[in-house]
């Protein structure tokens, strides 16, 4: 499994509101055995978090701490949660933080540390994960051990912590502008199961549940999500897009009756799902991504998945997304990497590629030691250098 | 050229004026829409002064009317021949709490001239009940009398407004009610609903007792909108059609559909007292009206395009040739009295089907943001007029509850189809009369003339009325 396998869902013409682009997939019928729930965490102090004319209301949780049992703890914020339901009871009613037993709902147990953010009760056909959680971990994460061997270029810090402590910033919904506002007039369709939205006509993250109720209940959970730094600035700074609008060509004897016109009309419907998927999703639907699996449940499974870190300019994506047994996607989430982003993580693959060897991930990236160390200081990773091994290295090179 | 454009203007104006209340709309915030249709205002006012005046005879709803009699009373140097008739005519039809609000704005504002001061006058001296206005509107009516220098209406009247405590009772039965309801509880129900309701709480009474015998003193709307408290039984005859139609909406499922026979009869039965001489007379009609989600309007407007919509389909209903009518929503339900506002806005589609039966005329219902594609309405409209239907054997008019504060209109499907904008859905008969000038081919002289006329049959309206 290489690639998002979007089998099943369709999509339907985009709404626009200002720089924002929601364009809404929809499914024939709901993937069958899965449910997504929402569940709100914490002590839940509302607050109006919806644009101008107030939409939405968040549920803020205080900053919840977990022991992780060997003395380290675990602080994070979480809006929300989601449950996965495989028990295929199919239950109508909406979900709301009534899922959780008699435990404390403010802590997520961590164990096992691939486990960590998909969390299943014991005993129980349900699994609670935090939305776009794992495949942060999983970005963030990525080479997390540092150099293997110490090479004179690095720190003796790099070799014992790796790459700790790691951090990467992202914003809310809330503060993209104008998206709280997009999400709020949208327009959902019958059946629909997923949304991709763009900002400034960049993709800023797909998302798909499998049943329509869900999605229903999980569209507002968009604005309390993670969005990257470039969807942030494009919502920013760029210009309102403008609308596909449909066009009929009605040319000498194109059309000449109602049947005709009603046969153009459908045409403009299949063309746009056609332009979209070629044009505009392109990126996300035809990158080979690396997936690990996180969780099986059933026939289903969580995945977490990194893009290849090509330097091409093409968009680049991480997320996590549960499959059926055939590979369809059941549920999607994705977060779009910044060009920074990117390179950190291209620049961590290359390094490890060359087990951290700096003269040889030099070579391998056709450049200078020197520059190569520039760009480990400009990726933010400068700390793990040692500046008298730097020295050493480069008075070596000069004397031979 | 210019004409043509003074035409366009006068009639964008027309459509924002029916429309735009000010508040808060599904896309717009009020903010916006204040800004929008201020701007609009004085446009208009500074390039056609009298045709501005006599959008007062024309169907704009009391938000505007009262911010166009504002302008007027404001700028007393360029005022033309019969303006104050017009706003007086104007006045006289308006609910008196929005007459009484604005004469408090011109107070803000200082405007004190001659022809303000006469206005407030004889809107005054118009009113049937001073004691029930003094009692009912009390800071309103005083602020106009301070404001034009008015004696009240009788020694009473002033000693209440102006002197509370010089009398011991009073021989004017309201105000004596309203002395009295401080510490009387009967009292109360001799009091006006508005004012009723503060001394009830007061004396703690309950509240389904008290809406109970209040009863009799409420006016309609007053008592429709108490109705859901007081328990079902209110009687809906007699209540304007849109107004039954958000009432509708506003029931639940359940009971829309336990008491199906007795709200499509009062539906029916408003939509024929609507259609008045014209029902029956349209021939094969169909109409496609949006129940998309952005027709839930907003928490200040609750549903109003959807209601108009509701009320365009049992009013097109009655218009139609028996049994000649066909209402297509965009969601594709065929039960209009358990619609409700969700999923997308498939017009264009939509506008085919309803082309399938060859209809005679053509109405759309929508606030015109077409979005299953985005501009498939329009562009299947212009097709259709220009390669199917060049001869207009079938008119077609698209009607907008709602005005988009970004473009200074109603927004439209397209330029093949005229756009008007519609406040209650009793209008529509009237509207699709002023959607022929919007089809940008008759000029301004042909506005002027019809204008013209709406103003005479306005004014006699008004002098008949005096003299009854």
């Amino acid at each position: 499994m290489t690639r998002i396998d979007l089998t099943g869902l369709g999509v339907r013409p985009a709404q626009v509101w200002g720089g924002v682009r929601l364009v809404p997939l929809v499914r024939a019928e709901p993937v069958g055995g899965l449910r997504l729930h929402r569940e709100a965490y914490g002590s839940g102090v509302r607050r109006d978090g919806g644009g101008r004319d107030g939409g939405y209301v968040s549920h803020l949780s205080a900053p919840s701490s977990v022991d992780a049992g060997d003395g380290t703890v675990y602080t994070s914020y979480i809006p929300h949660g989601f449950v996965a339901d495989w028990s295929g009871t199919d239950r109508e009613e909406a979900v709301y933080g009534t899922r959780l037993g008699d435990g404390p709902p403010a802590t997520v147990p961590l164990r096992a540390p691939h486990h960590r953010f998909a969390k299943r009760r014991r005993g129980e056909r349900r699994l609670r994960f935090l939305p776009l959680h794992l495949a942060l971990d999983g970005y963030l994460s990525l080479h997390f051990g540092g150099p293997p061997v110490l090479w004179e270029e690095w720190s003796r810090d790099a070799l014992r912590r790796g790459l700790s402590p790691r951090a990467e910033a992202a914003y809310a919904g809330v503060e993209v502008p104008g998206l709280a506002e997009a999400l709020r007039i949208f327009e959902l369709h019958p059946g629909q199961c997923g949304v991709l939205v763009y900002a400034a006509d960049a993709l800023a993250g797909a998302f798909v549940v499998p049943h329509p109720e869900d999605y229903r209940l999980l569209h507002p959970t968009l604005v309390e999500d993670l969005y990257g730094e470039q969807v942030h600035q494009y919502a920013h700074y760029g210009a309102p897009v403008p609308d596909f609008t449909a066009r009929i060509r009605d040319g000498a004897g194109g059309i000449r009756n109602l049947a005709d016109l009603r046969a153009a009309a459908r045409e403009q419907e299949r063309r746009w799902a056609e332009a979209h998927d070629g044009l505009m999703a392109r990126d996300l639907l035809e990158t080979p991504y690396a997936f690990e699996r996180v969780y099986r449940m059933g026939s289903f499974a969580l995945y977490r998945f990194l893009p290849p870190f090509l330097r091409d300019g093409r968009e680049q994506h991480i997320g996590e997304l549960i499959t059926d047994h055939k590979g369809r996607t059941a549920y999607l989430k994705t977060f779009r990497l910044s060009d920074a982003q990117v390179r950190r993580g291209y620049l961590l693959r290359r390094l490890a590629s060359c087990d951290w060897h700096v003269g040889r991930a030099a070579e391998a990236l056709g450049t200078a030691p020197e520059e190569l160390v520039r760009r480990i200081r400009a990726a933010g990773f400068g700390e793990l250098l040692d500046a008298h091994g730097l020295a050493q290295a480069r008075r070596k090179r000069q004397e031979g | 050229m210019s004409e043509l454009v003074a035409a366009e203007d006068v009639l964008l104006f027309v459509n924002a004026a029916v429309t735009a209340t000010g508040q808060r709309e599904f896309r717009s915030s009020a903010a916006e829409q204040r800004l929008s249709l201020g701007f609009l205002h004085e446009y208009v006012r500074v390039n056609y002064r009298p045709l501005y005046a006599s959008c007062l005879a024309l169907d704009i709803n009391d938000h505007n009317a009262a911010l166009v009699v504002e302008q007027l009373l404001r700028t007393p140097g360029e005022a033309g021949d019969g303006e104050g008739r017009l706003v007086a005519a104007r006045l006289a039809r308006m609910a008196p709490q929005r007459v009484y609000r604005l004469f408090g704005r011109l107070r803000e504002a200082g405007v004190n001239n001659r022809r303000t001061r006469a206005i407030v006058r004889e809107w005054l001296a118009a009113r049937p009940d001073p004691a029930l206005d003094a009692v009912k509107y009390r800071s309103g009516v005083k602020g106009a009398l301070r404001h034009a220098h008015l004696p009240p209406a009788d020694a009473e009247t002033g000693d209440f407004l102006f002197a509370p405590g010089k009398r011991v009772r009073y021989g004017n039965p309201t105000l004596e009610a309203y002395r009295r309801a401080h510490y009387d509880e009967s009292a109360v129900y001799a009091l006006p609903f508005s004012v009723a309701e503060g001394f009830a709480a007061r004396h703690g009474v309950d509240r389904k007792v008290f809406l109970e015998r209040i009863a009799p003193r409420m006016t309609r709307l007053e008592r429709l909108r108490t109705t859901r408290t007081a328990g079902p039984g209110a009687d809906l005859r007699g209540m304007p059609l849109t107004r039954l139609a958000l009432h509708v909406l506003a029931l639940p499922f359940a009971e829309r559909a336990e008491r199906r026979g007795e709200l499509t009869g009062a539906l029916r039965a408003a939509a024929l007292r609507a259609a008045g001489p014209y029902a029956g007379s349209w021939g094969r009609v169909a109409a496609v009206l949006d129940d998309s989600f952005s027709s839930s309007g907003s928490a200040v407007k609750r549903r109003r395009p959807l209601a108009v919509a509701l009320g365009c389909h049992f009013l097109l209903e009655a218009l139609a040739a028996p049994g000649a009518y066909t209402g297509l929503w965009t969601s594709g339900g065929t039960d209009p009295l358990l619609v409700r506002p969700d999923g997308p806005t498939p017009l264009g589609l939509r506008i085919l089907d309803a082309l399938d039966g060859g209809p005679e005329r053509l109405v759309i219902v929508s606030d015109g943001w077409d979005n299953a594609p985005p501009g498939l309405a329009g562009e299947v409209l212009r097709v259709w007029r220009s390669r199917l239907d060049p001869e207009r054997r079938t008119a077609a008019v698209h009607v907008n509850p709602v005005y988009d504060a970004g473009v200074f209109d109603v927004r439209r499907l397209g330029p093949s189809v005229p756009a008007v904008g519609i406040r209650d859905a009793e209008d529509l008969p009237a509207l699709v009369e002023i959607a022929g000038f919007a089809e940008g081919r008759t000029g301004l002289t042909e506005l002027r003339t019809y204008l013209d006329r709406r103003v005479a049959d306005f004014l006699a309206g008004h002098g008949e009325g005096e003299k009854a």
